[in-house]
Order: structure tokens, then C-alpha cells, then sequence
């Protein structure tokens, strides 16, 4: 028996859960608990109280509406691999969803739990950042919307309270047409990324790029987006050369040092990866690939 | 004392009614309290993947559920893949015969894995399968025998006779 001693609590509802959140003292959320259970194993956590939302059927849900992809905070990262309007209307994620863990994890792991626990590499994060996601959060004063640039405040930390539920999130969904690409470096496939690149971009009748969207992983404590490189892709024509050009300015990017990569190693894959990305997401717009 | 709950669970087509203490893992309930050893421990943090089993169909690893969060559902561990006690499951036919194990430890992972894999993708190419195990550990064959028995096992399932041996 690993786990230390806790009270389990599963309520059925989003008002059960945010009213045990409010009441239990160091309590701890168990979504798919592909993160917390592995801490709760080797006791790196301690709660006195176990709320699991795994039948909270309210929190599990995909829909399309008003332009954009609305996933509810317990929806299996497998839903979201097999969902044919995600990848009608968001193919990055089915692309960028397909790289998180395997397929035992995918099963049981959510979008919420991958968002909250906000490991720095962790693919679903970057997208979030990549789409301008935002954040829906129930609590005991009602409910609220946070932008995913202001999600993150710390090394793990989202901006949320500790009586706080994220209930899911809202993606903002490209144009049909637009080009994508999640591209990331990782040792062995389904292992957390040194590095990432989540790249979106659309281009007129010329091929000249009117809109860009480029976000790295794995850099800093949250995903950054490339604002620079954002900009100087507008009129651009996607072409390798070029892109050197532009994309070597990611190497002056803060990026952290540990066991997997040196920081300069890091910076390195940070002027490689979005070049790859925005490569591939061109020529998928020049084969006319549905988006 | 610490805490505990009542759950039914149907393990293998059959049903139990136990009480278990709410900070049991899934695996060690398996193992421990229904006697069912061939699901194998080893890292017991979600990356070796030789714990998986089937809930409700979907693999998942056993270490990272409490057994409480189980009940309800129907599990599937190694000792319920094989039709009965003489005959094996053609992947365990395929692993046997292409030489998919050496040690043993991982392969009830393998088996369960695959069990899922195959039945989601009948007809995989060497590369899905290697992205199909990419959650499981193996430190005796270097996976090649695996992705062979792999390969076996889907020509078995589809009715297409048995994989050529390799010379």
C-alpha cells in the first residue's frame, strides 16, 4: 500500500465538488491521475482529503460551438484523439494529442488534469497557449473565464484558488484551410517534450502568411509564445532560408537547465523546431489539405 | 483505521464484492487482495507499463487507479486473455512462437496492451505497432521479438494463417 492515508470523497455533481473543495481541508483533486497518483505513490503529496471527479459526468464533453472547440475539464485525452470534430475543426490537437504519453495513459489521463498539473512540456499546455484558449473554473461565488496567457503563474501553478474547479476549456477554432503543425524532440516517443513547437498559420492567394500563431514548450515554468517571430512572419513567404533567418532569434529565449538538456541545448531546438513546424504547416496548406 | 469502502468489481467475467481500503491501488488489489499475481508490478509509477490491464475495454495502468475508483466496472488482467486453462489466445500463441519473452515480467503488459491495440487496428504497419508498446518496458528482448509477435498475432486474429518465420 503506497498511497498515503486520505478521506475519499467522488461527488456526482460540479455543486458537490465545489462544496466539498470549500469545506475539506487539504484536499487534492483526482482527475485521470496519471500525474497525482504516480506523486501519491512516492508520497511527494500528502492531502487529508481525496476528491475524485471521475463521475462527475457533467465535466466530460466536446461540442462545437459559435467557432470553437468547448472541452469539458474530465474529457479522456483518448476522447479528444478519436473525436471526428476535433479533427474537422482542430487537427493541431489530434496532431499535438497523439504525442501525449500512450495509449494507457491517454485513456484515463483529461484535458483538465494535463492543464492544471501544467507540467512546462506537457503538449496540452502549449496548445492552449498556441489556440488562446480559455479557461472555465467553478467555485463558490460562480463561475469564470481566465485567458490562458494569465493560467500559468508559477512553475506549476495555475491562477486558480484552492476551492476552484476548472469545469473545461474553450479553443478558438482556425479557418478551414489554415496550415498547423505540432512538432516536438523527445527522447522516446510518448515521454514529455525537451522542447516543443506548436506552429498555426494562414496565407493569402500570394502564399504570403497573414496570420501566425508559433508557442514553444518546454522552455521556461509555462509555454512561450514567439511574439517576435509572430510578427515578422506577416507578408512572409514560407521559404527555409527565411525562416533561419527569422527563427534564430529564438535563440536568445530564457530556457531552463536539467537532467534531459542544457539550456543551450534547448535554445538550440528552439530556433530548429518552429522552423520545422512552420515548414510543414505551409505545405499542408499547399497541398490543400483540409484543415 | 484507515478508511475503507465496500466495491463490486467483475474481474475476468467474474463478479466481487470486497471491502478495500480507499488508498489501495487498483494493482495492489489485483494482486494482493483477489490473489490474481500474473498483473506484475515494477516501477509502480505509471512508466513501465507492466501493470496494464483492461478496464471496461481501455487499457490502463493498475498503479495509477485506486481500486475504489474500479467499482462498477469490468477488468480484464493476463489470466483472462486465454479462451480456457488448455488453450491460448492467438497473441499468446504468437508470442510463444516468435519468441516475444524472455524473463517474462513485462509481458503481461505486452499481452494487454495489445489485446487493445489490435482490436482498435487489426491490420497495423512496424511502426504503429512500435508506437502501440512505446508504453511498455521490456529489458530482455530489445522489443524486436515483440513487434514480430505483434505483427503474428494481428495475421492470426485477421484469419491469415501464421507470419512466415524469419531466416
Amino acid at each position: 500500500m503506497k498511497p498515503p492515508p486520505f478521506s475519499y470523497h467522488d461527488p456526482r455533481t460540479i455543486a458537490d465538488t465545489v462544496g466539498l473543495l470549500g469545506s475539506l481541508e487539504n484536499a487534492k483533486l483526482l482527475a485521470g491521475g496519471q500525474s497525482l497518483m504516480p506523486m501519491l505513490n512516492m508520497r511527494y503529496v500528502l492531502p487529508d482529503n481525496i476528491i475524485d471527479i471521475n463521475r462527475v459526468e457533467a465535466l466530460s464533453y466536446i461540442r462545437e460551438q459559435n467557432g470553437a472547440l468547448e472541452i469539458g475539464a474530465m474529457t479522456r485525452q483518448r476522447d479528444i484523439e478519436f473525436s471526428d470534430v476535433v479533427r474537422e475543426r482542430c487537427p493541431i490537437m489530434h496532431e499535438a494529442i497523439c504525442q501525449v504519453g500512450h495509449r494507457q495513459t491517454r485513456n484515463r489521463g483529461t484535458l483538465g488534469g494535463s492543464l492544471c498539473h501544467l507540467d512546462p512540456s506537457a503538449e496540452l499546455v502549449s496548445l492552449a497557449a498556441a489556440l488562446d484558449a480559455k479557461v472555465s473554473v467553478a467555485g463558490r461565488n460562480g463561475s469564470r473565464s481566465i485567458d490562458f496567457s494569465t493560467f500559468p503563474v508559477a512553475y506549476m501553478t495555475p491562477a486558480i484558488e484552492l476551492d476552484e474547479l476548472v469545469t473545461g476549456a474553450t479553443f478558438p477554432c482556425w479557418p478551414r484551410g489554415h496550415g498547423y503543425a505540432f512538432v516536438e524532440f523527445a527522447r522516446r516517443h510518448g515521454d514529455f517534450a525537451i522542447v516543443s513547437a506548436a506552429v498555426l498559420i494562414e496565407e493569402d492567394s500570394n502564399g504570403k502568411v497573414t496570420r501566425a500563431s508559433v508557442t514553444l514548450g518546454g522552455m521556461g515554468p509555462a509555454p512561450v509564445r514567439a511574439s517576435e517571430v509572430e510578427r515578422a512572419l506577416i507578408g512572409e513567404i514560407i521559404e527555409e532560408k527565411r525562416l533561419r533567418e527569422i527563427c534564430e532569434t529564438l535563440r536568445k529565449l530564457d530556457a531552463i537547465e536539467d537532467i534531459h538538456a542544457p539550456t543551450s541545448y534547448r535554445q538550440q531546438l528552439a530556433t530548429v523546431l518552429p522552423r520545422r513546424a512552420l515548414i510543414k504547416a505551409h505545405e499542408r496548406i499547399a497541398r490543400g489539405t483540409r484543415s | 483505521m484507515s478508511e475503507s469502502r465496500k466495491i463490486t468489481v467483475t474481474v475476468n467475467g467474474t463478479r466481487y464484492e470486497e471491502t478495500v481500503p480507499v488508498r489501495v491501488t487498483l494493482a495492489d488489489f489485483i494482486r494482493h487482495q483477489l490473489g490474481l499475481t500474473g498483473t506484475h508490478l515494477g516501477c509502480e509509477h505509471g512508466v513501465c507499463g507492466a501493470c496494464t490491464i483492461l478496464l471496461d475495454g481501455f487499457s490502463a495502468r493498475s498503479c495509477l487507479m485506486l481500486a475504489v475508483q474500479a467499482d462498477g466496472h469490468e477488468i480484464l488482467t493476463v489470466e483472462g486473455i486465454a479462451p480456457n486453462a488448455d488453450t491460448l489466445h492467438p497473441l499468446q500463441e504468437a508470442f510463444r512462437d516468435n519468441h516475444g519473452l524472455q524473463c517474462g515480467f513485462c509481458t503481461p503488459g505486452f499481452l494487454t496492451t495489445l489485446i487493445e491495440f489490435l482490436r482498435d487496428n487489426p491490420d497495423p504497419t512496424e511502426e504503429e505497432v512500435r508506437v502501440g508498446i512505446s508504453g511498455n518496458l521490456c529489458r530482455c528482448t530489445g522489443y524486436q521479438n515483440i513487434v514480430i509477435a505483434a505483427l503474428d498475432a494481428a495475421k492470426r486474429l485477421r484469419g491469415e494463417g501464421k507470419l512466415e518465420p524469419r531466416t
